[in-house]
């Protein structure tokens, strides 16, 4: 990074100004952006509930709030979190960013529709937040039938409508992804070519457009039973609750995959960029990730072990849910084996990458304990399944998303944030996250249920551990906002690739133009080409 | 299957000899039914079903004119469908008990 | 893999929000082809089928679900409905895919009157659908078959008989929302034929739109015998 590093002239930033132009832009970079905004607020008013349920769960009895209001709490805060920030953030921020470019286009396949997209989901965002402001909702995330179409008392329909509203916002954005890498890959960057974070966004978008419409029909169903009390989930009229999991489940748990592939696709650019070194068998890893999105779509009854399936349908999903682990070790042990003997770096982006594959692995794993029935009875629906999928979104896909956000930054923006900072904060996440969630596998393994706001005495210690590394966690989610924010304005400026990192986004300026580049690329070089001979490429 | 997708035209003809393929199982379709004849009514009326809908698109959807990833998209939604039917009937076949309701 | 040639008109062929009124500029600068564009829009449609086939497959799943678990009841109330007004309406969609077909093909060889025609008459069948699915919703109204506190049934099957007319007032009740969007596509398509923004080179609005309508019927024709056709022998 030389002192004389300019800003380029005219970029995607400083192209219109004005609030029209970016609330009617057809720019990816631009709506790229404007998600970012909407994922950072979603995710605080879901952090925010996240604190209060950890308030509350400081002391064994429940005297913070009431258990109904403990309720409230805790299905916002899955439903801000899973809906509104995990599901939407790395694909429609890095993703809308990175997508055209790194295939060298000028823009997604259809614009209109990308902003169309991003006015879904602030539709359904606000929407969903006015269910909570009103009174909020009491039946978790999961609205399981039929204590949400017959019992409860709250905003269920509210709260579900903006969830159906906000699926077609991950509908229409991975229909663009598999359209745009299908269609409009410049010349040279044959699918093998492509950066490993492509083959992941590709994956995510088959499972956003082939999972997406079952939950938003399962969401109809719920509404309609409550409505005109239709009763395909109410045992008197012959309807069976456990239909509702099953189309629940066949959505939601490709769900976690969409939240953790593009993660994944991060953790490769990053390990490359990091290690200077193409990522360790790159044609396993593009599979692999084919390979969790289509066996993901195969395990969806582990989730109904002891809800009332039959135990051979069990034991044909417990097999499957084995076997889905088998791609994504693949990926760990590809990523590892780039590491070795390679030049490897304490940058930012890359603690973030190691971060995630140790805490990924974690998390891994204890979903095998899960995906064995035997051990499944006992730790169901208690706070061993809650660290468990926590260590994966938070200690995976959060830590994929923060890694990529800052990896991306100075291309984004064309500043450089403060890298002490950065560490900093990065090992405050890391220390605050595993002091949050590893004590709660002990805590359900002793059999302390989830969704309870008061316990008994004995778990207190475990509970305040968690409680005081949530607050750690906290502060170590706030700093990034302060330095990224003051980068904005004072950071110095980037310069088209601060990283030495190869790829085509690395190849244009910083911020990039709106067309991305000022002449089409032609491709004649392998993915992550270090130490490349290729004429006119430079890495 | 033609991959020349260079968009050419479709003769008319083809589009009412389909037409009438299809109105002709839609009679079918309802002739069948007024006899019983046990489970294998269901499988008539599916087969005749899923034979109408392959014509649709095929023909009138252009399918059999479009490119090998306008197929691969089409045997994917099917195939997809089938996981969801399958695996839930999977439960609801091998359940020991039925009262549910 | 998209050509490298550059496209003529850079800036000009920047879409606003309007309809396009010449193929020169309907070209989106995302594109570097007409064609391009037209492999990625009708690409951008069969994805979007997709979803549609897994969203009515939910509700299919439900169906075979309790179809399964209650096959007397469901055929008993099967046979409440009208079996010729179900197959009319079979008929009038079938007709309707039939005429958008010629309308799709009018496009692609310049005939303006005909695809306005052939626009038209799908609307107009179209909306015949609708109007003979209100005289049977109206029917099963009377009949006190809607489900809630006035369903009435043969003692028997009262239970699972509602659960059966649940499902059909959910699955006609999506199918004909999604005709009606279907004509509001047909609509806007004959506006944009009107006003001569279709040719002969520019017709992909017109084959997307197909596409959707002749999904739309393919729902059909699953929900024809899977609603009117299980009890007709039986009773």
């Amino acid at each position: 990074m030389s002192s004389t590093v300019l800003s380029p002239p005219r970029h995607y930033l400083n192209d219109g100004y004005g609030v029209k132009s970016w609330l009617l832009t057809r720019d990816h970079k631009r709506i790229a952006l404007l998600y970012l905004a909407g994922v950072t607020f979603f995710f605080f008013v879901g952090g925010a509930m996240a604190v209060l349920i950890r308030l509350e769960l400081a002391t064994p009895p429940g005297d913070l709030v009431s258990d109904e209001t403990y309720n409230k709490l805790f299905t916002m805060h899955g439903v801000m979190m899973v809906f509104f920030f995990l599901i939407p953030a790395i694909p429609a921020v890095i993703g809308n960013f990175l997508v055209p470019i790194m295939i060298g286009a000028k823009d997604l396949a259809l614009p209109k529709i990308n902003l169309l997209s991003w006015y879904i989901y602030m539709v359904g965002g606000l929407f969903t937040l006015y269910a909570l402001i009103a009174g909020g909702v009491d039946t978790g995330w999961t609205f399981y039938a039929p204590f949400s179409t017959a019992s409860s008392t709250t905003n269920v329909i509210p709260t579900a409508l903006g969830i159906f509203i906000t699926g077609f916002s991950s509908i229409l954005t991975g229909l663009n992804f598999i359209v745009t890498i299908h269609r409009m890959r410049a010349p040279g960057m044959t699918w093998f070519r492509m950066p490993l974070f492509l083959w992941s966004i590709y994956a995510t978008s088959l499972i956003n457009v082939l999972g997406t419409p079952v939950i938003a029909i399962t969401i109809l169903l719920v509404a309609a039973e409550r409505l005109f009390h239709f009763g395909f989930f109410n045992p008197a009229l012959g309807g069976d609750p456990v239909l509702f999991q099953h189309l629940f489940w066949f959505y939601s748990h490709p769900a976690v995959y969409i939240m953790v592939l593009p993660a994944m696709g991060v953790i490769s650019e990053l390990v490359a960029a990091g290690c200077r070194k193409p990522v360790f068998g790159y044609t396993f890893v593009a599979f692999a990730s084919l390979a969790i999105a289509v066996v993901g779509f195969l395990v969806w009854g582990h989730h109904m072990f002891v809800a009332g399936e039959s135990v051979y349908a069990a034991l044909i999903f417990s097999i499957l849910s084995f076997i889905v682990a088998v791609p994504s070790a693949v990926k760990v042990f590809n990523w590892t084996a780039t590491m070795y003997q390679g030049a490897v770096s304490w940058e930012t982006p890359m603690l973030y990458a190691y971060g995630f594959i140790g805490l990924f692995t974690i998390g891994g794993l204890t979903g095998l304990f899960l995906a064995a029935i035997g051990i499944d009875v006992h730790v169901t629906d208690t706070y061993f399944v809650i660290a468990h999928f926590h260590y994966i979104m938070v200690g995976g896909t959060i830590m994929g998303y923060l890694g990529g956000l800052h990896f991306w930054w100075p291309k984004m923006t064309g500043r450089l944030y403060n890298e002490g900072l950065a560490k900093v904060s990065a090992v405050i996440i890391f220390v605050g996250f595993n002091l949050t969630f590893f004590p709660q596998f002990s805590l359900g393994y002793l059999g302390m249920p989830r969704r309870y706001h008061a316990y008994p005495p004995e778990f207190q210690v475990l509970n305040v551990l968690s409680s005081a590394g949530a607050s750690i966690l906290g502060i170590g989610y706030l700093i990034p906002m302060i330095y990224l924010m003051w980068s904005l304005r004072y950071g110095r400026l980037a310069g088209s690739n601060p990283w030495g990192a190869v790829g085509l986004e690395w190849t244009t300026t910083s911020p990039p133009p709106t067309e991305n580049f000022e002449t089409t690329p032609v491709v004649t070089w392998e993915a992550y080409d270090y130490g490349s001979t290729v004429e006119g490429h430079v890495a | 299957m033609r991959t020349d997708s260079a968009h050419h035209i479709i003769p008319t003809r083809v589009y009412y000899t389909i037409f009438g393929l299809l109105i002709f199982c839609t009679f079918l379709t309802v002739q069948i039914s007024f006899l019983d004849l046990g489970p294998l009514n269901a499988v008539a009326a599916l087969g005749i079903a899923v034979f109408k809908a392959t014509l649709v698109v095929l023909f009138f959807m252009h399918a059999w004119y479009s490119p090998r990833l306008t197929w691969v998209v089409v045997l994917g939604s099917v195939f997809w469908l089938g996981i969801l039917l399958a695996m839930t009937m999977t439960d609801y076949v091998t359940r020991v008990w039925r009262t549910y309701g | 893999m998209p050509d490298a040639a550059p496209h003529a008109l850079p800036d000009a062929a920047h879409h606003s929000l309007s309809q396009p009124t010449q193929a020169e500029v309907a070209l989106a600068h995302q594109f570097d082809s007409l064609e391009q564009q037209r492999d990625a829009t009708t690409l951008g449609m069969w994805v979007f089928l997709v979803t549609e086939v897994l969203f009515f497959g939910g509700l299919f799943t439900v169906y075979s679900v309790y179809r399964s678990s209650y096959p007397e009841a469901f055929a008993a109330a099967s046979h409440e409905l009208d079996i010729l007004l179900g197959t009319i309406n079979t008929v009038v969609l079938i007709t309707s895919s039939l005429t958008m077909a010629l309308a799709v093909h009018a496009a692609k060889v310049g005939q303006r009157k005909a695809l306005i025609a052939f626009l038209v008459v799908t609307m107009l069948l179209g909306s015949a659908f609708l109007g003979i699915k209100s005289v049977e919703y109206y029917h099963k109204f009377v009949e006190h078959h809607v489900p809630g506190p006035g369903f009435q049934f043969e003692q028997e099957y009262f239970r699972h008989a509602q659960l059966f007319f649940s499902l059909y007032f959910m699955m006609t009740g999506l199918h004909a929302l999604h005709m009606v969007i279907g004509v509001g596509i047909m609509l806007w398509m004959v506006a944009w034929a009107w006003r001569g923004t279709i040719t002969a080179e520019y017709y992909s609005p017109i084959e997307i739109s197909g596409l959707y309508w002749h999904f739309v019927d393919i729902v059909w024709i699953f929900l024809f015998p899977l609603l009117y056709l299980l009890g007709r022998h039986a009773h």
